[in-house]
């Protein structure tokens, strides 16, 4: 799995305001589909391939995989 | 189907105005409207109403025949249309269908929105629920954070620069000095437009489109008709309404919005030109990264190059295309509903001569070009002089 695109969000929704700053990334995984879900720990850029850490309600919480 | 026309304009100023409520901004737009056109309230056939999010924003929901009843329209339909940040766009392509049809021949068609009585967080929540809230908005995003990540992939695509997309900032606060009408009419600088607070990266609060309130009102009846109304009609050469994907994540190429690109085909098809042709164009730079992307997927630019068309000043009111001569959402204000029938005035405008100091050389046709969500809807139209 792979990122196609990501973002750092400053300025956060209501329901999220103490989370931010935090990085939300669209991934594309290995079939080809893409989700968007958080970004754990480092962050990441565009080709660079993350793992799946962990679902929180419904959202995927990806981290850099190891190389 | 028959031509039509734009018989009447109207417009409040866009800004953050703490003791005016959603109706009395719909209702001043619409009599302006009415004035100008010299219509009566009582020859209106139909009222077809722009709205986001009223009822979220103020509490407030069954808003047409609310503010019909303001502007002294009694019995007609009277409907609100939602379509996201393209629900004005949305509400004068369906009334310009059915004039265009036949079935009415005057009909008011108003935008307004009320957001400033909410606070940040609260707003960009409400706005928010334009994406898809089970899935990328669940996991944190929000409208600026969905265009960061258009912004960071044609970046990466197409070598687009951090500069050309404060270059739209900077050209937009520029032309919104000098509108009368727009919320900021500030100038700013490009080391300004690059150091400004961050937003979500690579936007900051110059990338994007500002909160605001707001009305405007266009009146449209047959073109065979409108020397009855007004002696400067402008003739609604096309517009064609349509959507898309409704989430980024589900979209093969976020570059890109095949909405635009599609309702383009169509406007373009049915005015018979093309966008060699366009004068000028009002723009949906609700986020900078998206009057670039709107550039190309209109033809104005090639594919990747919105950017540097930008950089190289081609969009000035100067250049060989200007855009947003009126600020665009970027200075003038975005009260959303009310975003799509405000381009329609601002390029109507333009094409009467009466845009003042915003007055472009050439204005005798003009594009309007209305988006919705993250590109799930899209409306363009062309207007010229009758």
């Amino acid at each position: 799995m792979k990122v196609y695109t990501e973002t750092v969000v400053h300025s956060a929704p209501a329901a999220y305001v103490n989370e931010a700053p935090y990085q939300i990334a669209i991934v594309t995984r290995d079939d080809g589909s893409r989700v968007t879900g958080r970004i754990l720990g480092d962050r990441v850029s565009i080709d660079e391939k993350v793992e799946l850490a962990e679902t929180r309600n419904g959202v995927p919480y990806f981290r850099k995989a190891d190389q | 189907m028959r031509p039509v026309a734009v018989i009447g304009l109207g417009k409040t100023p866009f800004g953050a105005f703490p003791d005016r409520d959603l109706r009395s901004l719909a209702v001043e737009a619409g009599r302006k409207c009415l004035e100008n056109g010299h219509v009566r309230a009582s020859q209106v056939e139909a009222f077809y109403l722009g709205n986001f999010a009223g009822p979220a924003f103020v509490g407030q929901n069954h808003l047409a025949p609310y503010i019909g009843q303001g502007l002294g329209l009694e019995g007609i339909p009277a409907t609100r249309f939602e379509a996201a940040c393209a629900s004005g766009g949305a509400a004068f392509f369906h009334a310009w269908a059915a004039v265009a049809a036949g079935i009415y021949d005057v009909v008011l068609v108003a935008g307004v929105e009320k957001m400033t009585s909410q606070a940040t967080p609260r707003v960009a929540e409400i706005l928010a629920s334009a994406g898809d809230v089970s899935g990328e908005m669940k996991a944190g995003a929000t409208f600026p954070a969905l265009f960061a990540m258009i912004a960071r992939r044609h970046m990466h695509d197409f070598g687009t620069r951090r500069e050309d997309l404060a270059a739209v900032a900077v050209k937009n606060h520029a032309n919104g000095a000098r509108n009368p009408y727009a919320h900021m009419r500030k100038i700013i600088t490009l080391e300004q437009a690059l150091a400004g607070k961050p937003v979500a990266d690579p936007l900051t609060v110059y990338d994007c489109s500002l909160v605001s309130d707001g009305a405007a009102a266009v009146l449209l009846a047959p073109l065979e008709r409108a020397a009855e109304f007004t002696a400067r009609p402008v003739r609604i050469a096309a517009v064609a309404q349509t959507s898309d994907r409704f989430a980024l994540d589900e979209k093969e190429d976020i570059t890109t919005f095949p909405a635009v690109k599609r309702a383009a085909e169509q406007a373009y098809k049915m005015a018979g030109v093309g966008p060699r042709e366009i004068e000028f164009a009002e723009l949906h730079d609700c986020f900078t990264i998206a009057e670039i992307v709107a550039l190309e997927d209109l033809g104005f630019a090639p594919r990747g190059q919105g950017g540097r068309y930008t950089s190289e000043g081609c969009t000035l009111p100067t250049g060989p295309l200007p855009v947003n001569a009126s600020g665009g959402l970027k200075a003038k204000g975005h009260p959303v509903g009310a975003t799509g029938v405000g381009q329609i005035c601002d390029v109507a405008l333009q094409i009467r001569g009466e845009a003042g100091e915003m007055q472009l050389p050439r204005h005798e046709l003009g594009l309007a070009e209305n988006l919705g969500g993250s590109g799930a809807s899209a409306v363009v139209t062309i207007l010229r002089a009758a």
